[in-house]
């Protein structure tokens, strides 16, 4: 059974995430992971919406579009605003937080806002969104996008939010000490960090990837271990739910460059997920 | 970029209108033309709702009827009004966290070219990092400490900066404080005095509200100040920041209004053709069929009309369900 290269990301995501935690989701690829999990293997995860959206438990087929929206709401122990959510996360209160990236660097920095000169852009992206508040504040920070030599460069053009931005002591250094990218999960791979120099590493291969195809879809040279791991393959019962929570508006009505290549949004507000396709065409 | 928005705070008199000692309430209704009075070219108007929940379409479209000039639209992550204003020209600077309809519409084009082209200038801060500007102004203090932005690009871009506590020598990111000269925020209910409640998530609406010099108030349903009294811990706004009050049914439609109507993805699937086929025009004729002929917010809706406002209801009700 060949399984759609989006799909095994979205499974390999959910398994990260462990029950009785608490998740700041994006929506799309992180919001799915965080779903499939909440009704797989950890029923009790708390999933938390920019939007004000404090433990939903959404319908397969009604996930929302946007992190705002009344499809998030269901069934939530809170609804509050969106200041007093960030919060939460700026006092260390969330587990995970999940986003999304048009670029990323060897050390995980994200770029969301801006290709080429800040003074005078190329290309406007729709910017950071609460991207920059997440892996500012929860305690792990989770990457979703899709493996791709131009998302994965050497350094990304400006640093909307922060990974371990020039390796080493560098992220502690510049404040942010309540934190830790922890990975980045592709459809080709699992990547972690090198402790000491904090360069990314490959951690884990996707089922039937090879090291060479991750290290020719990344613009920069990764750390390789010795040994590589390769990654279960996903279950039929993660992916029939997974198909089940695709179903509904997100995905039934394809719009202009809807989900083209990959549902990640760049920013938690979910967002140029696709930005990368157009830039390219345009 | 870099220019941080920032309104000098307001003299006393001109914060608020003077309020004799012995002064009764005040009926604040009026309508969406006169409200817009309130709203002057220039001004920093802070948009309520997030995204395309809760925005206060019927009082941004009045804004754009009016033919108002240079405003600067702060809003936490803003959607496509954006691009009506500046198409109209009624906006030249956009302060936000984001800009777009959603993941399924792509990115917008046309907001793109107008800050690529430096035809409008974009002001980007965090989701959070916004949401503190607000809260600071409506603490009445300059500024407000955060952990956002620590480490990024986007703390020198926004104007954002660096301090170490004065207690702990912790390296904190400092955001001034942004005041809107008006604040507009659509609610589910208020009262002719500008007590207003809603349902559901807040949104960044109080902090705007709070924050503002001038405060418009539109409500799905004018209500008897004892719906208010009777479930006062509803009410988001108080009725001594509100300067205005209109009822405006389906106010937020095409946008969604939580339990009320849902957004109509239909809706926005035609403005995204429109851009698509035909770029900043594309922006224009969606003005023109929806702005300028119906000539009004009833005749908005009236175009839209009342077999997909009850279609969107109905959804609404289906998606509130529990």
């Amino acid at each position: 059974m060949t399984v759609d290269p989006e799909d095994r990301m979205i499974v390999a995501g959910s398994r990260m995430l462990r029950n009785h935690r608490v998740v700041f989701a994006g929506v799309g690829a992180p919001l799915i992971a965080s779903v499939l999990a909440q009704q797989l293997h950890a029923p009790d995860l708390t999933i938390v919406l920019e939007g004000g959206y404090i433990g939903p438990k959404m319908l397969p087929g009604k996930l929302p579009i946007s992190t705002n929206e009344m499809r998030g709401a269901r069934r939530s122990v809170m609804l509050t605003g969106i200041v007093d959510t960030f919060l939460f996360a700026q006092r260390g209160r969330f587990d995970y937080g999940i986003v999304g990236a048009a670029q990323i660097d060897r050390y995980g920095n994200v770029n969301t806002t801006l290709i080429g000169d800040p003074a005078h852009p190329k290309v406007r992206l729709p910017g950071s969104g609460g991207a920059n508040d997440i892996v500012s504040s929860c305690r792990e920070v989770f990457v979703m996008t899709r493996h791709e030599p131009r998302r994965f460069v050497e350094r990304v053009d400006f640093v909307t939010s922060p990974g371990w931005l020039d390796g080493g002591d560098s992220r502690e250094r510049a404040g942010l000490t309540k934190s830790r990218p922890a990975a980045v999960i592709t459809d080709l791979a699992v990547l972690d960090y090198e402790p000491e120099s904090k360069r990314m590493r490959l951690a884990a291969l996707q089922p039937g990837v090879s090291t060479e195809e991750v290290v020719q879809a990344t613009g920069f040279e990764l750390v390789l271990p010795r040994e590589v791991r390769e990654l279960a393959p996903p279950r039929a019962d993660e992916l029939s739910a997974l198909r089940r929570l695709r179903e509904g508006p997100t995905v039934d009505a394809p719009k202009p460059d809807a989900m083209v290549g990959g549902t990640v949004p760049g920013s938690a507000s979910g967002t140029d997920a696709d930005s990368m396709e157009e830039v390219a065409r345009s | 970029m870099g220019e941080i928005t920032r309104s000098e705070p307001p003299p006393p008199a001109d914060a608020r209108r003077p309020i004799a000692d012995d002064a009764p309430p005040v009926d604040k209704r009026t309508t969406l033309a006169e409200a817009a009075g309130l709203v002057r070219d220039g001004d920093v108007v802070a948009i309520g709702g997030c995204l395309y929940s809760r925005t206060p379409w019927a009082m941004l479209l009045e804004l754009l009827r009016a033919g108002k000039r240079e405003l600067t639209l702060a809003r936490s992550l803003m959607c496509y009004e954006a691009e009506l204003f500046l198409v109209r020209e009624a906006s030249t600077k956009l302060v936000t966290s984001w800009v777009g309809i959603g993941l399924p519409w792509g990115i917008p084009k046309v907001f793109r070219r107008y800050v690529e082209g430096g035809r409008a200038a974009y002001e980007e801060w965090s989701h959070l990092s916004l949401g503190l500007r607000f809260q600071a102004a409506a603490m009445g203090v300059p500024f407000l400490p955060t952990t956002s932005l620590l480490g990024s690009d986007l703390l020198s871009l926004a104007g954002a900066k660096e301090m170490d506590c004065p207690f702990t020598g912790r390296r904190v990111a400092v955001v001034p404080e942004l005041t809107p000269d008006v604040a507009l925020v659509h609610v589910h209910r208020a009262d002719p005095f500008g007590n207003a409640q809603v349902d559901g998530a807040t949104y960044m609406d109080r902090e705007i509200a709070a924050a503002a010099r001038r405060v418009v108030v539109t409500a799905e349903e004018i209500v008897d100040p004892s719906v208010i009294v009777g479930q006062s811990d509803r009410t988001l706004i108080p009725h001594f920041i509100v300067d205005a009050v209109v009822e405006v049914p389906f106010g937020s439609y095409p946008h969604e209004c939580y339990g009320l109507y849902e957004a109509s993805f239909e809706h926005f699937d035609e403005y995204a053709a429109l851009v698509e086929a035909k770029g900043e025009e594309g922006v224009r004729e969606y003005l023109r069929t929806y702005l300028d002929e119906p000539g009004s917010f009833e005749g908005f809706l009236d175009r839209v009309g009342a077999t997909t406002l009850l279609r969107q209801q109905r959804r609404a009700r289906e998606l509130s369900v529990r």
